[in-house]
């Protein structure tokens, strides 16, 4: 490091300012000149054929602009199917903007409608005439494969999107030799993401020159970009895509969706703007819900406790159609390979098939596949110890991989640097103060008064290079890259491809340049989000924002410094290497003495360029782009607990308190990674206790609002104490890991386990999430 | 969604707000703090011509003692009914019951004169009115009247109140002496509906209860009076055998809707729970 002033310290996220002072720009505020507004008629049925669609009406309705169907939107755009290579024999239905003949879930596009206001366009969706003639949905995952069943959508051949195996050869050998043997069935529910900013896009094609600008409140800038100039034939440097502040994605608002593209299609076909802003019905029925597992799973063990082996068969419910273009198969995907990750055991076998149905899509949501794997790997784990007679502490302490012994492969084949799971259990039963907590629930019980603690230790995918997305044929961006550059006054300006949505990407980035040119953050403006003004890459999603987006930052910085220490050097008549960047000037490396200001530098290079040396080269612009290299994630890990008191009259589990440790390498800033795991934190115990998407029997969402579907609120959630741990990568100079699912990857199975552990006295048990006063009175026997 | 376009008054007098319902032929619907109204028309759940605006009407503001009564104007806000000294001390299950109604954003708006009118089954005031055998002034073009309570919920969103009138003020009878209430609700969520509420007045007397008074909510299509649970405490000290019998008699007193999601054996379950907790927690208010 050439100083480490700025990364490892707190500094508040500036664009939080910004918004407290309702100086906030979302697309949804936006209004730009003969903008048109878009409401889209939806199927009301899960399933059927279009037999008559009549849109004559709506086109004279007063303000309607354009209507559209199937018939005279879609032939501008080509389909898009879900697929990728590395998901060997996956299947999906090509998709396209607007349903053609058949619907397949409740909320489908069926028709576009563009009026000077949203207000006008919904009163003509009301005079829109659709007659459906009604199909059979399938619902249920398990039924779908049952033969006979019919088929969810015409584009398949088959109700099976995906199936595969991952099997160690000792498998079968383990469990014939076990001492121990706990299994369980799981049921994790579908939710949905619910960001405060809905999904909103403004399109803006401009006929005169061929240019699309589309205003997307997205994650990933780049990758819209390029599936925008390829459906639509458009040269990728013709299409600028701008993500102003966006208000959350959490992974949701990086797939592509019909109402996205139907607004790009409607402003290629009129010229001008079209705004959508997804209202909060309808985000319910087209924004990609998450999760939607079954899952079988047992845990051989031999006589002392250690595991030998995982036998696991998940079952998971992505909806008609896979998401593209990362698919819907990805979430499955890590569910197996993620189960038992900390720990040594040597055998597995994993079972995964992804099954269609009419309903929404499901896909990538924060911490994909981690919260099912941890909460099955948990929950056997508990049962082993219990069976065993072994505290839960212990049987972690018994199998946890030990710290000393990386680099580790898992039995699921993934391949871990350093992780620090023993030293993160040692410190999470100090902030947790176990042993007391363990003397008061036992004396609480006596009193009638049932409380749990419950444990769980996780492993989160983090930096990942081309290995999730890119071998399966994916156009998506496995590198990042960054503008550095010294204005003319000595200031510094960062254009980089990662992207912020809240969580502190900008303020991280301006900390880790500052470091490299010795300035302070505030002296460093980073622009994001915008593909015409930033470098192209893969911006922010799975964890990758401050491991590859910070190297990408700091390599930048570095050549950035590289080049002023050349320009000082001539006009000091100095060695660069005897020179070095700090407290806004150029330095005597071994002396620290002052020599030049950052700001005489710009001024030099920039005003008088012609008092340099010949040959010396005057650039303030540094360009670096990163792609990980070495291990082809760089995994990290942590441990979780959370206490609960379960009123076992009533099901109400009430939160007491949540403990997390958590090492994600280098931290650059300990505010905004806290508050990343807590956010995270809420956003696992959301699904465990609240939040489900509910169907009825003919694929109708039934709680398709806020005032039904419940978001966990501040009110219900406990305070939630974090510690760290800290191992950098090696595969960086800069050593971040990522940490923004983290929290959510094991929340939820700490909180499983905790309410178990306070329903152990009546012989109760719970594996459905999420764990609802019902499902808690009937495991109860009250129901 | 937005709403469908409509046309705004905002009424002076209740005569006012009646006759320009009257001249939108029924095709009007009157607005007071909004928190059910407006939801209803951004979801399009009804498109009328014509909004009437009541919150600028003074008859339906106010609140004073009259006659051993409290009249209570029907655009009192929730906050007031959380905050007012007067409702405090005689209309105490309104002031138990509010801080269970939704989050102070929305108490700062909805009214209480709303919430009854609305008679959603899962909200907190109308029940709080059935145990405090409550009166509810309606406006018609004929005159003013008077209906109990245990008359003006009618079924789910239904009540006394016919096409055309106003709630101009409810009115709850004094607390006696010995008086005792008591209010709880089991909710998913702080401010959310109940899963089951119950609302509990009585007057304690030496030998026991008397007058008991017992309404649940989220347990039908409107608050449900426990008349076999009331009989079963009457003329009894609070105890656990008594607790027993009224928790043993709401097994007669209602009938919850079944669902998959929310079976009655669920609501039935955690009605009897939470009347015991109420009846153990009875706090004298007089």
């Amino acid at each position: 490091m050439t100083s480490t002033d700025h990364i490892g310290q707190s500094h508040r996220r500036e664009n939080a300012l910004r918004h407290l002072a309702g100086r906030g720009r979302f697309v949804t505020d936006l209004a730009l000149p003969r903008m048109v507004h878009a409401a889209f008629v939806r199927s009301p049925m899960a399933k059927g054929k279009i037999v008559e669609l009549d849109v004559s009406a709506a086109a004279e309705a007063p303000g309607v602009v354009r209507v559209f169907t199937a018939e005279t939107l879609n032939p501008i755009c080509a389909p898009w199917t879900g697929t990728l290579d590395h998901f060997a024999g996956m299947k999906s239905a090509p998709q396209n903007m607007l349903a053609e003949g058949q619907v397949l879930w409740a909320g489908h596009p069926v028709a576009m409608i563009l009026a000077h206001s949203r207000a006008e366009a919904e009163d003509a969706c009301e005079l829109v005439l659709l007659d459906i003639e009604d199909e059979e949905a399938v619902v249920d995952g398990d039924a779908a494969l049952v033969e006979g069943t019919p088929l969810v959508s015409e584009g398949i051949d088959s109700n099976l999107c995906f199936r595969t195996v991952l099997e160690t050869p000792g498998l079968d050998e383990a469990f014939a030799n076990a001492a121990h043997v706990v299994e369980d069935s799981f049921t994790f529910g579908r939710h949905t993401a619910v960001t405060l900013e809905p999904r909103a896009v403004v399109a803006d094609f401009d006929p005169s020159t061929g240019q699309l600008t589309v205003h997307h409140g997205t994650q990933t800038p780049y990758q819209f970009q390029d599936v925008y100039a390829h459906q639509f034939g458009l040269p990728d440097n013709k299409v600028r895509v701008i993500a102003p502040d966006v208000g959350g994605s959490f992974g949701m608002k990086l797939h592509v969706y019909n109402e996205e593209m139907a607004v790009v299609a409607a402003s290629l076909k009129l010229g001008r703007p079209v705004r959508f802003v997804a209202d909060r019905l309808e985000s319910f029925v087209s924004d990609v819900h998450a999760r939607d597992h079954r899952v079988s799973a047992r845990m051989a063990m031999d006589a002392q406790g250690t595991i030998l082996a995982m036998d696991v068969d998940d079952m998971t419910q992505i909806g008609a159609i896979s998401t593209y273009p990362r698919t819907s198969v990805a979430e499955g995907n890590q569910v197996i390979r993620l189960m038992g990750a900390p720990y040594t055991m040597p055998d597995y076998r994993g079972r995964l098939s992804v099954v269609f149905q009419n309903k929404v899509q499901t896909s990538q949501y924060r911490a994909v596949g981690h919260p099912i794997a941890c909460a099955v790997t948990e929950a056997l784990v508990d049962r082993a110890a219990e069976q065993l007679d072994l505290d839960p502490i212990e049987i972690r302490q018994r199998n946890l991989v030990a710290d000393d012994a990386y680099p580790h492969v898992s039995a699921t084949g993934y391949q871990f640097e350093k992780l620090s799971h023993h030293a993160a259990l040692a410190k999470l039963r100090e902030i947790m103060g176990y042993d007391a907590l363990r003397a008061e629930q036992a004396e609480l019980r006596k009193q009638g008064i049932y409380r749990g603690i419950g444990i769980a230790s996780f492993v989160e995918i983090t930096n990942p290079g081309a290995a999730f997305y890119g071998v399966g044929g994916a156009r998506v961006s496995a590198q990042d890259g960054a503008i550095v550059r010294l204005t003319p006054s000595g200031e510094v300006h960062c254009a980089i491809s990662v992207t912020e949505q809240g969580q502190g990407t900008e303020t991280i980035i301006a900390q880790v340049v500052a470091d490299q040119l010795g300035v302070t953050p505030d002296q460093v403006k980073v622009t994001t989000g915008d593909t015409d003004t930033t470098p192209s890459g893969g911006a922010t999603w799975a964890c990758r924002g401050a491991g590859i987006g910070g190297e990408t930052a700091l390599r930048a910085g570095r050549r950035l410094q590289a080049q002023i220490l050349a320009i000082a050097g001539a006009v000091l008549q100095a060695e660069p290497a005897t020179l070095a960047l700090a407290g806004g000037t150029v330095v005597d490396k071994a002396t620290g003495k002052e020599r030049i200001t950052l700001a005489e530098i710009g001024r030099i290079a920039t005003y008088r360029p012609d008092t340099l040396p010949e040959g010396c080269d005057n650039s303030l612009t540094a360009v670096q782009h990163f792609a990980p290299t070495g291990y082809p994630f760089d995994f990290t890990n942590g441990i979780q607990a959370s206490h609960v008191e379960v009123d076992i009259e009533t099901g109400v589990t009430r939160l007491l308190k949540h403990w997390v440790v958590e090492d994600c390498g280098r931290i650059i800033n300990p505010l905004l990674v806290d508050e990343q795991i807590r956010g995270g934190v809420v956003q696992g115990l959301g699904p465990a206790f609240f939040e489900e998407c509910m169907y009825d029997d003919m694929g109708q969402m039934t709680n398709a609002s806020l005032a039904d579907y419940l978001v966990p609120m501040a009110g219900e959630m406990p305070d939630i104490e974090i510690a760290h741990i800290e191992t950098p990568t090696l595969d960086t100079i800069l050593g971040a890991k990522g940490v923004g699912e983290a929290g959510t990857a094991a929340a939820g199975a700490a909180a499983m386990n905790a309410v178990n552990d306070a329903l152990r006295p009546m012989g109760a048990r719970i594996s459905q999430t999420p764990m609802t006063p019902l499902r808690i009175l009937t495991a109860l026997g009250h129901v | 969604m937005k709403s469908p376009a409509f046309e705004y008054v905002r009424a002076e007098s209740v005569a006012d707000a009646m006759s320009a319902y009257a001249e939108a032929d029924g095709d009007a619907v009157y607005l007071s703090g909004g928190h059910s109204v407006v939801p209803s028309l951004a979801l399009r759940l009804q498109a009328p011509a014509l909004l009437i605006d009541l919150s600028n009407i003074a008859a339906l503001s106010g609140i004073s003692l009259h006659d051993g009564w409290l009249r209570i104007g029907a655009m009192t806000r929730h906050v007031q009914a959380l905050k007012d000294p007067l409702i405090a001390a005689h209309a105490p299950l309104f002031t138990a019951a509010a801080p269970f109604v939704a989050h102070p954003a929305i108490r700062n708006r909805g009214t209480l004169g709303g919430s009854l009118a609305h008679a959603d089954p899962a909200s907190e005031f109308p029940a709080a009115a059935v145990a405090m055998r409550a009166e509810l002034e309606i406006a018609s073009s004929q005159g003013i009247r008077r209906v109990p309570a245990d008359d003006f919920f009618v079924d789910i969103y239904e009540t006394a109140i016919e096409p055309g009138e106003v709630l101009q003020a409810i009115h709850v009878p004094s607390p006696v002496a010995g008086q005792v209430i008591g209010f709880d609700e089991i909710a998913r969520r702080r401010g959310d509906y109940a899963m089951v509420g119950a609302a509990v007045q009585a007057v304690s007397r030496g030998s026991g209860l008397e007058d008991v008074s017992i309404a649940l909510f989220s347990v039908g299509n409107h608050p449900v009076r426990a008349r076999k649970a009331q009989a079963a405490l009457t003329g009894r000290m609070i105890d656990a055998d008594a607790i027993a019998d009224a928790q043993a008699a709401l097994e007669d007193d209602l009938d919850p809707p079944d669902d998959p999601q929310f079976p009655a054996s669920m609501r039935l379950h955690l009605a009897r729970v939470l009347l015991g907790r109420v009846l153990a927690n009875l706090e004298a208010v007089a």
